[in-house]
């Protein structure tokens, strides 16, 4: 027996690619720029949305028939912000270092179109067990789009990746930079996540027609 | 029976419960774990302070690597010789005076207090450090730092941290390539308290001039580069009273 069913997968694949949050559903796009510059960055926030977009979605989607609808977006957003001043606090006192490093994500978590969005949009509407798999395969998706852009940014801009020297040194001239390569200093400014993010909606759209709306 | 979450009764019902439900959890794990966050970042400041001496875990050209933790305060007490609190003309020992927060210090000499300024004095391997705690603005929120001098006025290491600059370009203040360019550099320019600058297109991009007061900028970070060079120059010149009185003429 599969683990999980083929309604239930589809919950997590499909942000993946045809239902991206970043590049088909256009959220979360403000942090995509914001904090790209580098990889590690890219993946911290990843892991830092996945876990409170999935828990995020399980404590909604329990309130889901109690929430009044006057007030739905005041406790949507204050779930997350609890969620995230509970994860702020417990790592400042058992991982300080971790907590240090997060610190700077904390109120770009809070800020996330996606989070609000995918509570909005899936679950206000369905069990916890679906709002789980929605919560963790937009993460996902949305993960995979930050670390491809923070991937090219970091590489082509600061010539590093996760930190690490990989084209040589800039000023010693060594590695590819002898033969007069030189770091591309328009990557690690924001505007340069856009173009990246377009790129990426350029190829998925030619690869996949259906993703095309009509005029 | 259905619930009838439109009435507004049930609305400010709710609202009020989840508040209640909310702050007590927040106040519960608040002051649950405030002790412990607490003595984090107190060793913390140890660390930070012994990084900026020279006193670190740093092997080659990577990464930031501080004392462990468990051993810092052992080697906060065999470095560090004398912690002042220079208040005014009155200068006082205080094997306290690293917890002093900055920020309060800064409020209370605005509202015409005097102000405590915390000063730190090391010794290692026969040589004196001066090192100063220093508190400016970045781009998004507070940068702060420690510079560590000897009693020529020459950097002899340097640590900064921000709460909240950007990821990769502002935050890097905090990488080695940064932080080391500072040693070596003179805080005078000529008898002047100059501090150090964080210059764009100094054509020094390897640091090799250490007596320009400048060091090379972060791409990308212009206004945290400024904030950098201003909380140096405004810090060191809270300090020059006392620093004169340790400088070699």
């Amino acid at each position: 027996m599969a683990l999980l069913s083929k309604k239930d997968a589809n919950l997590i694949l499909d942000p993946l690619a045809d239902n991206n949050p970043i590049t088909i559903q256009v959220l979360g796009i403000c942090s995509a720029l914001a904090i790209t510059a580098e990889l590690k960055a890219s993946v911290v926030m990843a892991i830092s949305v996945l876990f409170v977009l999935g828990i995020g979605n399980v404590v909604i989607s329990l309130m889901r028939n109690i929430i009044p609808s006057k007030i739905r977006i005041i406790v949507q957003l204050i779930v997350v912000a609890t969620l995230v001043i509970i994860v702020d606090q417990v790592l400042k006192a058992f991982a300080y270092e971790l907590s240090k490093t997060l610190s700077v994500f904390v109120g770009l978590i809070i800020t996330n179109c996606i989070i609000m969005g995918r509570f909005e949009a899936f679950a206000l509407a369905n069990g916890p067990w679906k709002s789980f798999l929605d919560g963790i395969g937009n993460s996902l998706g949305y993960g995979v789009i930050l670390i491809i852009v923070g991937f090219f940014r970091e590489l082509l801009g600061s010539g590093t990746l996760f930190g690490y020297p990989v084209l040589g040194n800039p000023i010693t001239k060594t590695g590819l930079y002898a033969t007069g390569y030189e770091n591309n200093g328009f990557m690690i400014i924001p505007p340069a996540a856009l173009i990246v993010v377009g790129i990426i909606i350029w190829i998925q759209r030619s690869r996949n027609k259906a993703l095309i709306e009509d005029n | 029976m259905a619930i009838n979450t439109d009435k507004n009764s049930y609305t400010v019902i709710f609202a009020a419960v989840m508040v209640v439900i909310v702050g007590t959890v927040l106040a519960f794990l608040a002051s649950s774990l405030s002790d412990k966050i607490k003595e984090n970042e107190r060793l913390e400041k140890q660390q930070n302070i012994l990084y900026a001496m020279g006193i670190n875990e740093n092997e080659g050209e990577g990464s930031v690597s501080f004392i462990p933790t468990d051993k810092v305060a052992g080697e906060f007490t065999k470095y560090i010789k004398a912690q002042l609190i220079i208040e005014g003309d009155k200068i006082t020992k205080d094997d306290q005076a690293y917890l002093i927060d900055l920020k309060k210090q800064a409020t209370a000499a605005k509202n015409g207090e005097t102000r405590k300024l915390p000063l730190f004095v090391g010794n290692k391997d026969g040589a004196d450090f001066y090192i100063i705690p220093m508190r400016g603005k970045g781009l998004w929120d507070a940068i702060w730092g420690f510079v560590a001098l000897d009693d020529d006025m020459v950097v002899q290491g340097v640590y900064f941290d921000h709460a909240a600059e950007t990821p990769g370009l502002g935050a890097n203040i905090k990488q080695r390539y940064f932080m080391d360019d500072f040693t070596g550099e003179s805080i005078l320019s000529g008898t002047q308290y100059e501090g150090i600058a964080v210059a764009k297109g100094n054509n020094d991009p390897l640091n090799e001039i250490k007596d320009d007061n400048e060091v090379d900028a972060l791409a990308g970070a212009t206004i945290t580069g400024n904030g950098v060079s201003d909380m140096i120059r405004e810090s060191v010149n809270l300090y020059k009273d006392y620093l004169e009185t340790i400088r070699v003429k």
